[in-house]
């Protein structure tokens, strides 16, 4: 199966397993917060249409919904960035 | 509407296409090997990544299609605006760095890296493939769109013009060029898109009250083919008209003309308490002559500022569910189906390791998410200031900067212009892998060198480009965001259920990574092509017929498939798990 040529292209990274483990608990808490969020959104439009004219800041609440649903995004992506600079308890610091 | 060309929208076109091609000849003297052509050596610096994660992501569909919808219809096309961006928190916290760990030029690398497998390289290799395809259409078609306001020429010289392009950045230089067309592109793309937004808010909301606003129009073709606005020949000389581009606010709050400049929040306010006149076709055929009539329908500012106004959602606001499934199950395939697009995930391998992967889906995330937010401006901005052309909502945003000036319609249109070419290169590089390094070399095996794969991959770029062109002329007209809306459900149920579950669950085997992709790609195509929207859309069947004809109760596939991808896979993991655990003691034996 030598042609299959795969593996990542660049030099293989060390790795300190910890961390990996550490940053994909932290993504996978991150991605329930969204998920609950995003869910609501969804569920509200589909279900109770309604509730997204009530008036929030003097425009609907699915424009306010909507904006914050980005900035939730990209609030998260920092919080992730963050978490997974910080170095590992008793590891080998940030990747 | 017949198109006026500017010499400084040709002028502006010609700079920026002969920049494109510069910059590719350029970096196409300095990419030999394969490592270079498919994932830019995995020496791009993590910011550029990330703008050019903007660029690859913010297509056609994004520019032109979103702002056509909300210009159309208001709130429905931001819905699509929150999907797309939702999607990269999938592809940061879940597959981001997984990818770049265990890949090395195509998506299938990553689904492979475990098990070696022939049958997972077809799939994958396979499903690449078609998404890619998919999600090419609405870019060709984009492309189509705009040359035609912009240089006159019709709408297959566009698609053509295009293609030939895109494949000569391709064929010269591969991932590298496509990387910095895709980032230069993409930050014009999110500086103009504000600067168009700081104009609408400077020059704030005006209401029109004149009676030549609302006057509906029609446009007849004739059974010999004449085309007729308001019963005379469709043209520009004496005797001849033109549809007029539409949209106006009819009564703004406390019966003022205009408002001056608005603050983002005032400006919603004041759309929210005016009254805005919106248009609606009717289709009648009388002896052969096709006739479309446009009427004025004033609305409420604050209908229009939340969901089920357009003919894709009005199910959300009645009782029915199917609808209301309909919509979910959009919402879910533009949530998975970002992490699940090739042309996305191969962008992966070109930084160096897993830190720079995830610093550049953060700065895209804030490039992408700043562009979404200013769509809500640059649709209502078209919708309010008369720059809708009835005939095709692609038109929105060019026509938009238009009526602020020569000089930034020719500036946008070009950028909307390389905004195409930086998706449809990306799109192409992942194509060409999958054809190349996943079937040629993996499935079929053969031996190639270096440099032989490079020379093919370019040829495979030329084939895939050739077929975009013909599938960019066949689907001309259709909406953008709409068809991209297709290819994010194929993508996400073909392969994201493969991916989430190779990550994330030790009893995946390769017969279950295999028969997920098949499954979900064969049911999701199934599904698109015998549903209502394919029937009315595609096959051209009246409304009330293709209900009636339609074999699936709603039209988006995702709610279905995506489940059903990860079902095969667990049932068929679980079904082999033996016969993996015996060759691996098998081998372990020997």
């Amino acid at each position: 199966m030598a042609h299959f040529g795969h593996g990542s292209a660049t030099p293989t990274e060390v790795e300190d397993p910890r961390q990996v483990a550490r940053n994909t608990r932290l993504g996978l808490w991150l991605f329930a917060v969204y998920c609950l969020i995003y869910g609501g959104f969804v569920v509200i439009n589909a279900f109770y249409p309604s509730i997204m004219t009530w008036n929030v800041l003097g425009v609907t609440l699915a424009i306010v919904y909507g904006f914050g649903l980005i900035l939730a995004a990209f609030v998260l992506a920092l919080v992730y960035a963050w978490g997974c600079q910080r170095p590992v308890r008793g590891g080998e610091g940030p990747q | 509407m017949i198109p006026q060309p500017s010499p400084i929208a040709i002028g502006v076109f010609l700079i920026f296409v002969g920049a494109t091609l510069a910059l590719s000849f350029w970096f196409g003297s300095r990419a030999k090997s394969s490592a270079g052509y498919f994932a830019a050596g995995g020496e791009i610096h993590w910011f550029v990544n990330g703008v050019a994660f903007a660029g690859d992501y913010l297509s056609a569909a994004s520019f032109l299609g979103i702002c056509g919808l909300i210009s159309l219809s208001g709130y429905d096309g931001f819905l699509y605006s929150i999907g797309f961006l939702a999607g990269w928190v999938v592809a940061l916290f879940v597959i981001a760095e997984p990818m770049k760990r265990l890949g090395r030029y195509t998506f299938a690398d990553a689904l492979n890296s475990k098990f070696q497998s022939r049958g997972i390289t077809l799939a994958a290799g396979l499903s690449a493939l078609v998404v890619s395809v998919f999600y090419l259409i609405p870019q060709m078609v984009g492309a189509g769109s705009l040359i035609y306001p912009l240089l006159g020429l019709p709408h297959w010289l566009g698609v053509v013009v295009v293609g030939l392009t895109v494949v000569v950045i391709v064929a010269t230089a591969g991932m590298v060029s496509t990387t910095y067309v895709q980032f230069i592109k993409g930050g014009l793309l999110v500086i103009f898109s504000g600067i168009l937004t700081v104009l609408i808010l400077r020059e704030g909301l005006v209401a029109r009250t004149d009676a030549a606003a609302n006057e509906p129009q029609t446009l007849t073709t004739t059974a010999d083919g004449r085309r007729l606005v308001n019963g005379v020949p469709q043209g520009l000389g004496e005797g001849q008209a033109d549809l007029r581009p539409v949209g106006h606010i009819s009564r703004l709050p406390g019966e003022i003309e205009r408002t001056g400049p608005l603050g983002p929040l005032q400006y919603l306010q004041m759309i929210r308490d005016s009254e805005i006149v919106l248009w609606k076709s009717t289709t009648t055929i009388e002896n052969g002559d096709k006739s479309v009539t446009f009427s004025p329908v004033p609305t409420p500012g604050e209908d229009i500022l939340r969901p089920g106004r357009s003919a894709l959602f009005q199910g959300l606001r009645g009782d029915a569910l199917w609808p209301k499934l309909n919509f979910l199950s959009l919402m879910l395939a533009l949530f998975a189906g970002t992490a699940s697009l090739p042309h996305i995930l191969i962008r992966y391998y070109t930084v160096k390791d897993q830190a720079a992967a995830r610093q550049s889906t953060v700065v895209g995330i804030a490039t992408i998410g700043a562009f979404y937010v200013l769509t809500l401006y640059l649709g209502l901005g078209a919708m309010t200031r008369g720059t809708i052309d009835l005939t095709d909502s692609n038109m929105a945003a060019p026509l938009l900067a238009r009526s602020f000036g020569e000089l930034i319609f020719a500036i946008v249109s070009a950028i909307a212009f390389t905004t195409v070419l930086g998706t449809v290169s990306g799109l192409i590089v992942a194509a060409s892998g999958a054809i190349v390094h996943d079937l040629i070399s993996g499935v079929a095996g053969w031996e190639l060198s270096d440099h032989h794969k490079v020379r093919l991959a370019k040829l495979a770029s030329i084939v895939v480009g050739a077929f975009a062109i013909l599938l960019g002329i066949w689907f001309k007209g259709f909406n953008a965001s709409f068809l991209v809306g297709w290819a994010f459900s194929v993508a996400a149920s073909a392969n994201l259920p493969a991916l989430v579950m190779i990550l994330f669950w030790k009893r995946t085997t390769k017969q279950g990574v295999t028969t997920a992709i098949v499954v979900g790609m064969v049911a999701s195509l199934a599904w698109i092509l015998l549903s209502e929207d394919t029937f009315k859309t595609v096959y051209g069947y009246p409304a009330d017929e293709a209900a009636r004809l339609a074999c699936v109760p709603f039209s988006q596939p995702g709610l279905v498939t995506i489940p059903l991808g990860f079902l095969t896979l667990i049932v068929t993991s679980l079904l082999t798990r033996g016969t993996a655990e015996s060759v691996a003691a098998a081998k372990a034996s020997r």
